[in-house]
């Protein structure tokens, strides 16, 4: 690894590492009640009791944003998850068995890959409303066919191995060439697309919820924040940087790491 | 040209595709639109008659046809919730959604192809490293929250602009650009930090390839190797890369429209979803899937052009 | 014309610094043919390379002399250099495919050396480069100045690549490896064309290959390289049919016999 490569690997490890313990003080416990209305504190600045100041009700930004941060997370963590094994299932299907249904999956694959996941996201949502588990479906649907796709390349480059033509004439049963032989193979490229898919995730989840078709207020969301807060922009700037600024280290975070990782 | 009619052709069949699946799964929903419309309250024979002027009694397949025979004329059905057809309803926003992504993709190439070239002529520079650090922080930034930044400095402390104040382009077209400016930048910023480093990079990696000596060897100077030899091959990977980004920022307006209140399709698109007006998401989808395809039809044509070893 | 006088290239590298040619010398007149042979690792390209000018990277140290009709090419200008690539020394390499740029056609980069060294027309400059194409004996030479590399057969492109580095008439032709990618048959094809082109035009011809059986056809002396040293040389039939040192009999040890002759 070279010097440019390693520095961006511990700024990556290290920010991933805080969104974690963000992401956990959020499940655990926020300094206060992210909801909680005190009508003194109306577009407080920054302080001691409020180290990012408040909200046009009062409500504390540090812990709305921790709270955002946690539901981005989680959101983020399950349409990777419905991606990830979405896709794979699909990937190793087509990959392995390839005939007429590889040929159809792959093209209705390529027309759905045509469209940027936001609008496609958008779609669901046009079709079954808003709210947290429709922004996951709706993203993790958005997510599936670029996850097949890596999938099926690796496993068609498996599949013509020397190897697993021999292993094939030793009278294996696919489902057993596919199980040992093929997915613990697959275990590089994924990683590396689970690392690049949370860096999209963040930021579909955040670009969703900013349009206000995510988490329904008053629960706090990172994207929800920012679109608030913009009503507010001359007067108290401050509401909309720290939850863009968060946003922005958690997508730097994911893209540093998936950096490195992609190209060993 | 035969190519080109391939192309054309794959793209219709895709469109069609598109069209398929956007209807059915729209008209699939449960839930019986006239009813949404005249509210649970209405009377059976009310809701019969209005099902039927929105054709809704039809079978599906019927109601295809006729929908998709209405696209091919430019004529998108009626809007549910506005008293007018979706095609008059939209034409205005579709300019407008045009407009803002045109200038995006006209910012993106305009700055980052010569920084993509300045950044690999001084590869490994102090300079280089800089605007390195910067474009992998700029590439983290989402539009809407580089949206709010630039409205914050060019609209609130530099008042280049009047934040929210959108002049059509029908009154002033000058102004109008000025305004749609921002919003452009914001969409863009993002993609010229990916293809400049991407340009940066193919253009490291094709200066180590051979005909790059051959070039030499015939007494050709740097610049000319660079402007004449590696350039238009560093390119190629770049001209696709392009394709998908164009795409991107036909849905980043989407976003950005609302951070600027720029009344473009994608303002319209979200009003739609919350009210529920489905013939006018199923035609803004349908347009934005036109121009995403077209798009890429275009790069498509433009890469056979660089390229001359892709065959048909 | 030219001679080369303890030639000395050291690469640097982050940690050590390793020396790939060591005082090597050798001299070549007008018309000469020299072939120098080794395998791969001895020098012999890096040797080839410095001669054409081609290597200016500034993690290499040169030192010694080479002189090429009375100009120091490791000393002199840029611009003096630049003069003499392409118009006074050209150079053939070992891929023709990846030598070639993939997206310009064939006739434009035969033509490449007249549009930088001279003021000759656009209409001229293609009518010269399709007699080129001709002259290394391409059928439809026309067809060739107007298709892409990609288009082309191996033995066809590097033909379209030593007349790209004859179309300006040099007096020294650099030819390193010229026929390793290339099918058997079309290997004496290439080397029948270089022997004709030096016949013919005089062109001094300076063979690189690993190949002592062709460097045998094809020059009338020859250098053997190993590990960047000149260990032996001299007269081509001479050293083919008595070698001295143990390495060059190894290489003609390794020359593979004619399957007919085993019986």
């Amino acid at each position: 690894m070279d010097r440019t490569k390693k520095l961006k690997f511990i700024i990556g490890l290290s920010i991933t590492g805080l969104i974690a313990l963000m992401t956990i003080i959020g499940i655990v416990k926020t300094p206060y009640d992210p909801c909680a209305m005190d009508g003194a504190a109306k577009l407080a600045g920054i302080s001691l009791k409020h180290p990012f100041g408040c909200d046009q009700f009062g409500r504390d930004i540090l812990s709305r944003v921790l709270v955002g941060v946690r539901e981005t997370m989680l959101i983020s963590a399950c349409v990777v998850f419905i991606g990830v094994f979405f896709g794979t299932v699909l990937g190793t299907i087509t990959g392995y068995f390839g005939g007429w249904l590889d040929e159809i999956l792959m093209r209705l694959n390529d027309a759905v890959l045509a469209f940027p996941s936001v609008l496609l996201a958008l779609v669901v949502i046009g079709l079954y409303g808003s709210g947290r588990y429709q922004l996951i479906a709706a993203l993790g649907i958005a997510f599936v066919p670029s996850f097949a796709r890596i999938v099926r390349g690796e496993v068609l480059k498996i599949r013509n191995l020397d190897y697993i033509q021999a292993v094939r004439l030793y009278g294996a049963s696919h489902l057993r060439i596919i199980v040992v032989h093929i997915l613990p193979n697959l275990k590089t490229v994924l990683l590396s697309s689970i690392i690049i898919g949370f860096n999209n995730a963040v930021l579909a989840e955040a670009g969703m919820s900013y349009l206000g078709m995510g988490v329904a207020p008053p629960a706090p969301s990172l994207g929800r924040m920012l679109s608030e807060a913009q009503a507010y922009i001359f007067s108290n700037p401050l509401t909309a940087i720290f939850p863009g600024i968060v946003i922005v280290i958690m997508i730097l975070g994911f893209s540093l790491l998936g950096d490195t990782v992609k190209k060993n | 040209m035969k190519y080109a009619l391939k192309k054309t052709a794959t793209m219709i069949i895709t469109l069609f595709f598109v069209s398929v699946l956007v209807f059915f799964s729209f008209s699939l929903i449960p839930g019986n639109p006239a009813i949404s419309k005249l509210g649970t309250e209405a009377t059976p024979e009310r809701i019969e008659a209005l099902s039927h002027e929105m054709g809704l009694d039809k079978p599906v397949t019927q109601r295809f046809t006729e929908w998709i025979f209405g696209v091919i004329r430019g004529d998108f059905g009626k809007s549910y919730s506005y008293s007018q057809s979706v095609t008059s309803l939209l034409s205005d926003k579709i300019k407008t959604t045009l407009l803002l992504s045109f200038m995006a993709i006209i910012i993106c190439t305009v700055i980052s192809i010569p920084l993509g070239i300045f950044m690999a002529r001084k590869s490994d520079s102090k300079l280089d490293i800089a605007l390195s650090t910067i474009n992998q922080i700029i590439m983290a930034v989402p539009s809407f929250f580089s949206g709010i930044i630039l409205t914050l400095i060019f609209g609130v402390a530099f008042k280049l602009f009047t934040p929210g104040a959108y002049v059509s382009y029908k009154t002033n077209l000058l102004g109008c650009l000025g305004y749609l400016f921002f919003p452009a930048l914001a969409i863009a910023l993002p993609k010229i930090s990916m293809v400049s480093k991407l340009l940066k990079d193919t253009v490291l990696k094709e200066s180590e390839k051979e005909y790059v000596r051959t070039a030499y060897s015939r007494g050709n100077r740097t610049k000319a190797v660079f402007y004449g030899h590696v350039l238009g091959n560093a390119l190629i990977p770049v001209i696709t890369f392009m394709g998908m980004t164009f795409a991107d920022i036909i849905a980043g307006s989407i976003i950005v429209e609302q951070v600027f209140s720029v009344p473009g399709l994608g303002r319209i698109l979200l009003s739609s979803i919350s009210g529920r007006d489905y013939p006018v998401i199923e035609a803004i989808i349908l347009l934005l899937a036109f121009f995403v395809v077209l798009s890429n039809l275009i790069v498509d044509l433009l890469y056979h052009k660089f390229d001359p070893r892709i065959h048909v | 014309m030219l001679k080369v006088e303890d030639l000395c290239i050291k690469i640097h590298d982050r940690k050590s610094t390793e020396t790939v040619v060591k005082d090597v010398d050798l001299e070549m007149n007008r018309g000469d043919i020299l072939g120098i042979v080794g395998e791969s690792g001895s020098g012999k390209t890096m040797t080839a390379l410095a001669i054409a000018g081609l290597l200016s990277r500034h993690d290499m140290e040169k030192s010694g002399h080479i002189t090429f009709e009375g100009i120091n090419l490791l000393e002199c200008n840029r611009k003096v250099l630049r003069k003499l690539q392409g118009y006074e020394i050209s150079m053939i390499f070992q891929e023709p495919l990846n030598s070639l740029n993939p997206i310009i056609k064939v006739g434009k980069q035969v033509e490449e050396s007249l549009k930088i060294h001279t003021t000759i027309e656009k209409a001229e400059r293609k009518e010269r480069a399709i007699q080129a194409l001709r002259d290394v004996e391409l059928d439809n030479p026309e067809a060739v100045y107007e298709s892409y590399p990609h288009e082309l057969s191996g033995g066809m492109r590097q033909r379209a690549m030593i007349a790209a580095a004859m179309i300006s008439q040099p007096r020294l032709l650099i030819a390193d490896e010229p026929t390793t990618a290339l099918d058997v048959t079309i290997q004496a094809q290439i080397v029948e064309l270089l022997k004709k082109i030096n016949k013919e035009r005089g062109t001094a011809i300076l063979f690189i290959s690993h190949d002592l059986s062709l460097v045998n056809t094809l020059c009338e002396r020859v250098l053997v390289m190993k590990d960047g040293l000149v260990v032996e040389s001299g007269n081509c039939s001479d050293i083919f049919n008595d070698p001295k040192e143990e390495y060059t009999k190894g290489l003609i040890a390794a020359i593979p016999k004619n399957p007919f002759d085993i019986a």
